[in-house]
């Protein structure tokens, strides 16, 4: 797995690239800590990469949106989320807590 | 059947994955349901690596796998603690934000991506998980 994170002028972008499971979850948990940390608490989550994501991804995404939302200080949002992934999120009810976008650019547009 | 042993450590997931996803591959499943095998193994691996030896550091992870006519069996067996996975309470998948608990999340998915999943406990000492996938 490979994280990268792009500023924009109102959110922050962070691509995840590769596979999320129990063994790299908790860098991606990192990440977004880190972004939380610096005061940024609207992201997008671009997964046009992400070939692979468990429940201990979706656990590392529901922590951050929960303390993202925090305050109404911001939210975070996906994008690109790939057919697979989309279907175990919605499978765990997750599409719901999530705002989805098609096209990252779309995404940090929202902010 | 093909069985293969792992250290129970998270790290060995991307091979376990491998593993399952190539027998399905080979016994003709889509790539979606090639996916979900996947997924469904990494989830039940990683219950066990997480709860089962969380008190034992030198664990290992049986994994057998085999095709008979339609059916792809997958069986994990470990020797740690057990569990029954009836008493996991299924998650609450429209509690809203805050009151949204992750616990259970796994076998929710388990049993949602998998036809059959079915927890044994032997008497020596070894927990048996069954996992089947019916092919469409």
């Amino acid at each position: 797995m490979d994280i990268t994170v792009q500023e924009f002028k109102h959110c922050d972008m962070i691509a995840v690239k590769g596979r999320v499971d129990s063994a790299t979850a908790p860098q991606l948990a990192q990440a977004l800590e880190s972004a939380n940390d610096g005061g940024k608490y609207k992201l997008v989550v671009n997964m046009s990469e992400l070939e692979y994501m468990s429940s201990a991804g979706f656990r590392a995404l529901l922590a951050a949106q929960r303390n993202c939302k925090r305050y109404n200080r911001g939210e975070v949002v996906l994008a690109s989320v790939p057919e697979r992934i989309r279907e175990a999120l919605e499978l765990a009810g997750f599409t719901e807590l999530f705002k989805t976008f098609d096209d990252p650019l779309q995404a940090v547009g929202h902010f | 059947m093909k069985t293969v042993q792992f250290a129970a450590k998270f790290e060995y997931l991307d091979e376990i994955r491998e593993f399952v996803g190539a027998i399905a591959r080979e016994g003709g499943f889509s790539d979606k349901d090639v996916y979900n095998i996947q997924l469904a193994t990494d989830e039940a691996a990683s219950n066990i690596i997480e709860h089962a030896y969380e008190k034992i550091s030198d664990g290992v992870l049986e994994l057998s796998c085999g095709m008979r006519d339609d059916l792809m069996t997958i069986v994990l067996i470990d020797h740690g603690e057990s569990f029954d996975p009836s008493e996991i309470p299924l998650p609450d998948l429209k509690a809203d934000l805050s009151a949204r608990k992750i616990g259970g999340l796994g076998i929710f998915l388990m049993r949602k991506l998998m036809d059959d999943v079915h927890y044994e406990v032997k008497p020596n000492n070894s927990n048996v998980l069954t996992m089947i996938k019916r092919k469409r």
